[in-house]
């Protein structure tokens, strides 16, 4: 007695749902991506009858464990078309949504190293301004101005070059992204589904019409796959193969400190890439583990490495403490860019191989997603990130934009 | 950190080695003669299952020979290590 009762419950911000016999559509993995699908099948398209169904609660993948960097800045036509278009709706979301978000452009710095690292910064730079990305090339000193407590002396082992910075990039609230689009597809009337894992595809021929689940049968006019780094998995399932391999990519975060950092810092040279979330947390992200792995955890010499890389960069950051790091998965394709579209089988439709960028893309993916699913085409901005890409061998080759760091 | 045996060298920490995707894929007898979806295949789809995986590994730092392991994607349990050649081992609840 006499304690301060605990606050009201607030209310709950989609209902939870029994899944339904059938629906139109049933969307596999309620993250960012198969929320974002569903929100713009509903509003673009006017479909309704919408499943999102995840093995474990909405948005507990990749949408928690990203480093939430939002940027265009990618050096291929198609790349940098579907990047900046995610940008643009990134810009109009929070209002569209009516949920603040914290989307904060302040902007993202790709730091070079070599003289290699030069070229192609201000190739891609130049390649960005022709394709309407607002990229710039910064020297050293500029670097210095747009983030003092960056340490460019020449007398480090790899001396800051130059840098290549896009103002319109950012970060935003992973979490509250997922539950603004989660509420307003909800609110349309789309059944978001936790706790359903999909063990299997019910088949007419090539023809997909339904997904086997924990929770039972559920057909469906289009199935559409949005599961990341488990994508393998459920393709298998499908009796389809996907050209996508799984990694763990770790990322961590340190204990709250006053605000020191004013923008994103990635680098793909020295393997670390650096924000300050609002509260106060200095995240951070590594590069990938090489081998093939589910397990949602990475190795120790990863973090070890870019804590290395952080500290040269940062040296005020020398004496910080981590408070805590984790792993997720990540489905990585041959040309570091995503597949979105169709598959061998009728009314299977996948959105996958985003690899360590998916979070930045959320909101393209799920447009572009969402009117394949709805037409059976895709839509012009994903039409080159077709799985026949592999064959034709038209390749989208963004290993420099996106190898390692997002 | 990964404790992987070298068939040569015994037990090395992961930072010894490096990766090289699965094992057991071998180079078309007739690769002028594959069709573009077979060539496809060979060039960019490999196996990614969740659960015990062959794959190879080259001990760079050490003797510098190319090696299988069998290894549990999962749980990162390294079943087994083998050169070259020698069949993919069995162990329990493998396929």
């Amino acid at each position: 007695m006499g304690a301060t009762p605990l606050p009201e419950h607030p209310d709950f911000l989609w209902r939870n749902p029994e899944p339904r016999a059938s629906y139109d559509v049933v969307v596999v993995g309620a993250g960012g991506h198969g929320l974002a699908t569903a929100y713009y099948l509903a509003s673009n398209h006017g479909i309704t009858n919408v499943a999102v169904l995840d093995k474990g609660w909405l948005a507990g993948g990749n949408m928690a464990r990203n480093t939430t960097i939002i940027r265009s800045n990618y050096l291929w036509d198609e790349s940098a078309a579907i990047y900046e278009h995610a940008l643009k709706l990134w810009e109009r979301l929070p209002d569209e949504l009516d949920y603040d978000f914290l989307f904060s452009q302040r902007g993202v710095l790709n730091l070079a190293h070599t003289t290699q690292d030069v070229r192609e910064g201000v190739r891609r730079a130049n390649a960005n301004r022709l394709n309407g990305v607002d990229a710039q090339w910064l020297e050293p000193d500029e670097v210095a101005k747009v983030c003092p407590i960056l340490n460019v002396s020449p007398r480090t082992r790899y001396p800051v070059l130059g840098g290549t910075f896009q103002p319109r990039a950012g970060i935003a609230k992973h979490d509250h992204v997922a539950w603004a689009l989660a509420r307003r597809a909800d609110e349309l009337g789309v059944d978001l589904i936790q706790g359903c894992e999909v063990t299997g595809f019910l088949k007419d021929g090539d023809r997909v019409v339904g997904v086997e689940t924990n929770r039972g049968r559920i057909l469906a006019g289009r199935v559409g796959l949005a599961a990341a780094g488990h994508s393998s998995v459920l393709a298998q399932h499908a009796g389809i193969r996907l050209p996508v391999q799984s990694h763990p990519l770790q990322a961590l975060v340190s204990e709250l400190y006053e605000p020191v950092h004013p923008t994103v810092v990635m680098s793909n040279h020295v393997h670390v890439y650096v924000s300050q979330a609002h509260k106060g947390e200095l995240v951070m992200g590594a590069g990938v583990d090489a081998y093939n792995g589910y397990g949602q955890r990475g190795s120790f010499h990863v973090i070890e490495q870019q804590m290395a890389a952080a500290v040269e960069l940062f040296p005020i950051f020398a004496r910080a403490h981590v408070l805590r790091t984790w792993g997720g998965i990540v489905d990585v394709t041959p040309d570091a860019s995503p597949i979105i579209g169709t598959t061998p089988l009728e009314n299977l439709y996948v959105n996958c191989g985003w690899g360590t960028g998916g979070f930045k893309a959320t909101p393209a993916a799920g447009w572009t997603f969402a009117h394949t699913i709805a037409t059976g085409e895709p839509h012009p901005l994903n039409a080159p990130f077709a799985l026949d890409r592999f064959t034709t061998g038209a390749l989208i080759d963004e290993h420099g934009a996106a190898a390692v760091a997002h | 950190m990964l404790l992987i045996s070298c068939p040569w060298c015994g037990p090395r920490d992961e930072t010894e080695y490096h990766y090289g995707g699965q094992a057991h894929v071998p180079y078309p007898e007739n690769p002028a003669e594959l069709t573009d979806t077979q060539w496809a295949e060979y060039v960019f789809y490999r196996d990614n299952p969740q659960g015990p995986f062959a794959e190879r590994w080259v001990h760079s730092t050490g003797c510098r020979r190319w090696f299988n392991v069998l290894r549990d994607t999962g749980t990162y349990q390294v079943h087994a290590s083998y050169r070259p050649g020698e069949p993919r081992p069995q162990i329990g609840g493998d396929r």
